[in-house]
């Protein structure tokens, strides 16, 4: 141990160990790769802080326990929880917290077997294949189904718990899902509750916020918006929330695909003559406002709704 | 008598930290690890039984490691060897294969000779405990 003592650090620089370990990189690219979401750049911000002291301490002895990592993401559809994710298994990696930082993203399905016997290999395969690096099981509440106690659930549930535990070192695993439904889920099941130190609440978009998302996905792609499709599309925006099935970003992503295709269509059927790269790339307010949303939403949904006014 | 087979089996046991080195170079060079065991180490015995499938999607060593010690945990007095198999074209073979658990009495071998037409021999070798 006197070894051990002697080649201990003294001293630290936290700024230097920032720089170092490259978690600024993980952060800037947190901050220009996500459009709002403050609070969950906030609760990483201060995740990383505490894992850099943390790192630090133990480079002096002050602690030697694997500090649980165990997070649980909450959240509506489409709030960027996979995608924060994917950045928190590079943050992990980078602090030395896990060792390839890998994203292994599984639901249900992947873990949960068909007969008697077939959920542990699966759940262990999944587990195999995570070691190193991060699980995400998206949906975690569908793992539990209380009103059938011979669900195969329960028994992943329990080779989770006890991997959680014993492989700390190994593996970190995020469980994502609505907030009220993870609520429920970890009052039944508080060995979960107990293991899972982070937990990260990923708020709704505001309009502003889908409208510069929308404007950013379509930059990815090399189209961009005119005026008149960018106020239709905020009007988009403003009515699709109120509809049924709105999943933030992923309803946005899933219009702008709509309104590309209608653009094809309608470059297709009008173009008389030779085309340019601008009159390619660019959405015009026709291409939005054809859809359906403008006209009450979904047909079946619509019907819904009328009779439940009735 | 201890059996010599694949690499580095003139070296004394390999430690787990020093399979894990190994492991996280077969990974490191995209093979396939798969785990092999027997009770019968004849060198003509050149299928043993497969433990579980090969781990093909593998990132860790680590998961590696939890099949080896399940395999230990339920075959504890056979032979165990760790085997990387290369799934590129042209190669699509075993690329490094050891043993990574020996019983703790290994057999030891024996010759039989046999006379065979005019004066030649035939040799057979057998595992005996």
């Amino acid at each position: 141990m006197t070894d051990d003592a002697e080649t201990r650090p003294t001293h630290v620089d936290l700024a230097a160990e920032y720089e170092a370990s490259g978690v600024a990189e993980v952060l800037a690219e947190l901050d220009r790769e996500l459009i709002g979401l403050a609070p969950v750049k906030q609760r990483i911000r201060e995740t990383a802080a505490l894992l850099l002291v943390d790192r630090a301490r133990r480079a002096m002895g002050l602690s030697h326990e694997t500090p649980t990592l165990h997070m649980s993401f909450t959240g509506n559809p489409g709030t960027g929880k996979t995608t924060v994710a994917q950045m928190m298994a590079g943050l992990l990696h980078r602090l030395g917290y896990v060792r390839k930082g890998h994203l292994v993203s599984v639901t249900r399905d992947d873990l949960v077997g068909q007969y008697i016997g077939h959920t542990a290999p699966k759940t262990r395969e999944v587990l195999k294949k995570a070691m190193g690096g991060v699980l995400f099981i998206d949906e975690a509440y569908y793992l539990w189904k209380p009103d059938n106690e011979r669900d195969y659930g329960q028994e992943a549930i329990e080779i989770l718990l006890q991997v959680m535990e014993n492989n700390r070192d190994d593996l970190v695993v995020i469980m994502a899902g609505y907030a009220d439904r993870m609520d429920k889920f970890f009052s039944a099941n508080p060995g979960f509750r107990s293991r899972i130190a982070h937990h990260i609440d990923f708020p709704d978009y505001s309009d502003g916020e889908l409208l510069h998302i929308s404007e950013t996905m379509l930059g990815g792609q090399n189209y961009v918006l005119d005026g008149g499709a960018r106020a239709a599309m905020a009007e988009y925006v403003a009515q699709r929330r109120t509809q049924p099935h709105f999943a933030n970003a992923r309803s946005i992503r899933n219009a702008l695909d709509r309104a590309r295709l209608r653009q094809a269509n309608r470059l297709f059927t009008e173009a008389a003559g030779p085309l340019d790269a601008a009159a390619l790339s660019t959405i015009t307010e026709a291409d939005i406002r054809a859809s359906r949303v403008f006209r009450g939403g979904l047909d079946v949904d619509r019907t819904a709704r009328q009779e439940a006014a009735e | 008598m201890r059996i010599t087979q694949g690499c580095f089996s003139f070296l004394p046991d390999l430690s787990d930290d020093q399979i894990t080195a190994q492991v996280e170079y077969i990974l490191s060079r995209r093979w396939a690890v798969s785990l092999e065991f027997t009770d019968d180490p004849h060198p003509r015995n050149t299928y043993w039984e497969m433990w579980g499938h090969p781990m093909f999607d593998l990132r860790d060593a680590k998961g590696a490691m939890m099949e080896l010690d399940a395999c230990r945990k339920a075959h504890p007095d056979a032979y165990i060897r760790v085997q990387a198999f290369d799934d590129t074209r042209g190669f699509e073979t075993v690329m490094m294969s050891f043993i990574v658990n020996r019983p703790a009495h290994e057999p030891k071998f024996h010759m039989q000779r046999t006379d065979f037409e005019g004066r030649s021999q035939k040799y057979a070798w057998d595992a005996r405990a």
